[in-house]
């Protein structure tokens, strides 16, 4: 079963609240039809306000517009958007029970009977969850509720789906589970999906692009890929994953760090190298870029985390292979194998 | 996985001490303290004589007799309870329901006014109506003048009673989702709304009809002599004639009011 996307195109949305706060400020997007959307930043970001804007719950500001395909949509209520939500509480209705609430979108449609029943029947199997038919929603257990949740939003084939912070209510073993199951969920509808979370590592598992969002304001758009390799603004940077950062002063393409000089390509002056802690390995000093003290190493099973001291104020993290045997106090050569030089330096704002 | 000692023997609490005997003493005093005056009161309903005492032997002759004087006070008193009722469903859920759904600090005023029936004596209230309506002949003399001061005194009884129910459920969320679903306002109210806060509204129906059969305050300045409801007459009874008529009338004023209490309680502890 498919249904069509559209895309959904934001422009200028800006949202002051009554009391003077400005949520969301002037924010222009573009997401493709059947594109899977997620908006990622700390709490109070405005993400959730950006969602409920596209929804039809929240309108934004005079001047702001949200059109789905062609269709300029800023006026209308959510009910009249034919769009599908999920809520971070769940929202099922405890008055009805499992099958009821999915039929819920179905009924206020006058789509009634036999095709009801089988619609119902559809989105029971979908999501695996046919022996809870006629269960009553406090009989559920929270990954249950998420899937009746889920079933509810789509059942009345909407055009876009949007969820706000699904997972969160959730344990982290079944919000793994889930996460793949959503994943596979929006890629068979091939619905245009919105997803809202603080979890950069759902965003990371579920988006074709990322939004990245700080204090009402778009930091950088992009595939998961140019999110983690590429960011964008300095936010970006200390926001997703480690960014481990090593400044000093640049001459004759040496950066002096401490004791050490490493080999850079930049001009003269102040400047930083930046890298992921998956980006440095050990090495014999010989071939190493530069030398450190270890003075943490903590083992994770999967993986060592190392915090190495390279004889300026900032610590490295480093993450390597746990087959590695280290001592604290080791004196130990790195490499880094992929990096990026920063020569604007500037105060870093956020964090 | 950890493993419970099989032999777990029955833990006996320690010796019942002084302070537990002392506790069921004082709880028994003050059950006797309270309870015997209603079982005498009961009791005197049924004595042929009760100067004489039970010897005179029990009879349902007093009882008959009230039925039959005051069969139009008790009449009267259910249907100014159910049209109290009535009224508290058309304006009190609703009101609490737009008190919910507004933000305003206006709103969280009017919650407050609310309370002035509750806190102001019946008797000023009941004062005030006559002052402002006295002078309407026909109006001073129906019983919707009573129905006015009863529904003046129970409205807040519904709307708190409403209100905390839809404030628990989170309410906004599900009707959100209901918009999300494409519920328009009257979808709402009959799937979501209405049904979400039974609790509250049944409780607070309860309340309503016992509140406004036992009112006596109000409804001792606001009745005439025609319009006289239960407690009033009950009074009447006590003041004016053989203690027995009055006992026997509270018999029936019990037979009315203790279901509904019962009723309340039920409806209180299963939504909790």
């Amino acid at each position: 079963m498919t249904s069509d996307g559209v895309s959904v195109r934001l422009a200028n949305c800006a949202r002051t609240f009554t009391d003077g706060t400005r949520a969301l400020k002037g924010c222009d997007l573009v997401i493709e039809s059947g594109e899977t959307i997620v908006l990622l930043g700390p709490s109070g970001c405005g993400k959730t306000t950006l969602l409920r804007i596209i929804a039809g719950l929240d309108f934004p500001d005079p001047g702001g517009h949200v059109c789905f395909d062609e269709r300029d949509v800023t006026e209308l209520p959510v009910e009249k958007r034919g769009v599908g939500m999920v809520f971070q509480s769940y929202a099922l209705f405890p008055n009805m029970d499992v099958a009821q609430n999915i039929a819920y979108g179905l009924t206020v449609r006058r789509i009634a009977g036999a095709e009801r029943d089988r619609r119902v029947t559809d989105m029971l199997a979908m999501m695996r969850i046919e022996e809870l038919r006629h269960r009553r929603i406090d009989q559920l257990s929270g990954g249950q509720r998420q899937r009746v949740a889920l079933a509810r939003a789509i059942a009345a084939r909407p055009k876009v789906l949007l969820l706000d912070e699904p997972l969160t209510a959730l344990d982290a073993r079944l919000r793994d589970e889930l996460r793949l199951e959503i994943d596979q969920l929006l890629r068979t509808l091939g619905i245009t999906a919105i997803y809202v979370t603080h979890d950069q590592t759902e965003a990371m598992a579920l988006a074709d692009r990322v939004v990245v969002m700080n204090q009402g304001q778009i930091e950088q758009t992009g595939t998961p890929r140019q999110i983690y390799e590429t960011p964008a603004t300095a936010f970006v940077t200390a926001f997703i994953g480690t960014m481990n950062q090593l400044s000093g002063n640049v001459s004759a393409g040496f950066l002096t760090v401490g004791s050490n000089r490493i080999a850079v390509d930049a001009p003269d002056g102040p400047a930083a190298l930046l890298f992921r802690p998956e980006d440095l390995r050990l090495s014999a000093e010989a071939d190493a870029h530069f030398t450190a003290t270890v003075t943490s190493c903590l083992y994770f099973g999967d993986h060592l985390r190392l915090t190495l001291n390279v004889g300026s104020e900032q610590s490295l993290i480093a993450r390597l292979a746990p087959r590695e045997q280290i001592a604290i106090g080791q004196r130990v050569g790195c490499v880094i194998t992929s990096s990026q030089i920063q020569t604007d330096i500037r105060p870093r704002s956020g964090v | 996985m950890t493993q419970e000692p099989a032999d777990r023997s029955i833990q006996r609490g320690p010796g019942r001490g002084i302070t537990f005997w002392l506790q069921l003493l004082i709880t028994v005093l003050l059950c006797v303290f309270l309870i015997l005056p209603v079982m005498m009161s009961l009791l005197a309903g049924f004595t042929a004589n009760y100067l004489e005492g039970w010897s005179s032997g029990l009879t349902t002759a007093w009882l008959i007799k009230v039925l039959a004087e005051y069969h139009a006070s008790i009449a009267l008193s259910l249907q100014v309870a159910f049209a109290c009722l009535a009224c508290n469903l058309l304006i009190g859920v609703p009101a609490a329901y737009a008190l919910f759904r507004s933000p305003s600090r206006a709103s969280r005023v009017i919650e407050e006014l609310l309370v002035m029936p509750v806190a102001v004596p019946g008797l000023a209230t009941a004062l005030a109506l006559i002052v402002t309506f006295g002078g309407w002949g026909e109006w001073r003399q129906s019983w919707l003048f009573i129905l006015i001061g009863h529904v003046l005194f129970t409205l807040p009884f519904m709307v708190r009673s409403v209100l905390a129910v839809m404030s628990s459920i989170d309410l906004a969320a599900l009707e959100e989702a209901a918009r999300s679903l494409g519920a328009n306002f009257w979808q709402r109210m009959v799937y979501v709304v209405l049904p979400n806060s039974a609790g509250g509204i049944v409780a607070g129906s309860l309340m309503v009809v016992t509140l406004s059969l036992g009112e006596f305050n109000m409804t001792l300045l606001l009745h005439t002599p025609l319009t006289k409801t239960l407690p009033v007459g009950l009074a009447d009874a006590y003041a004016s004639l053989r203690l027995e008529v009055g006992s026997a009338y509270t018999v029936i004023f019990f037979v009315l009011i203790v279901p509904l209490l019962i009723a309340l309680q039920r409806v209180n502890g299963r939504s909790r």
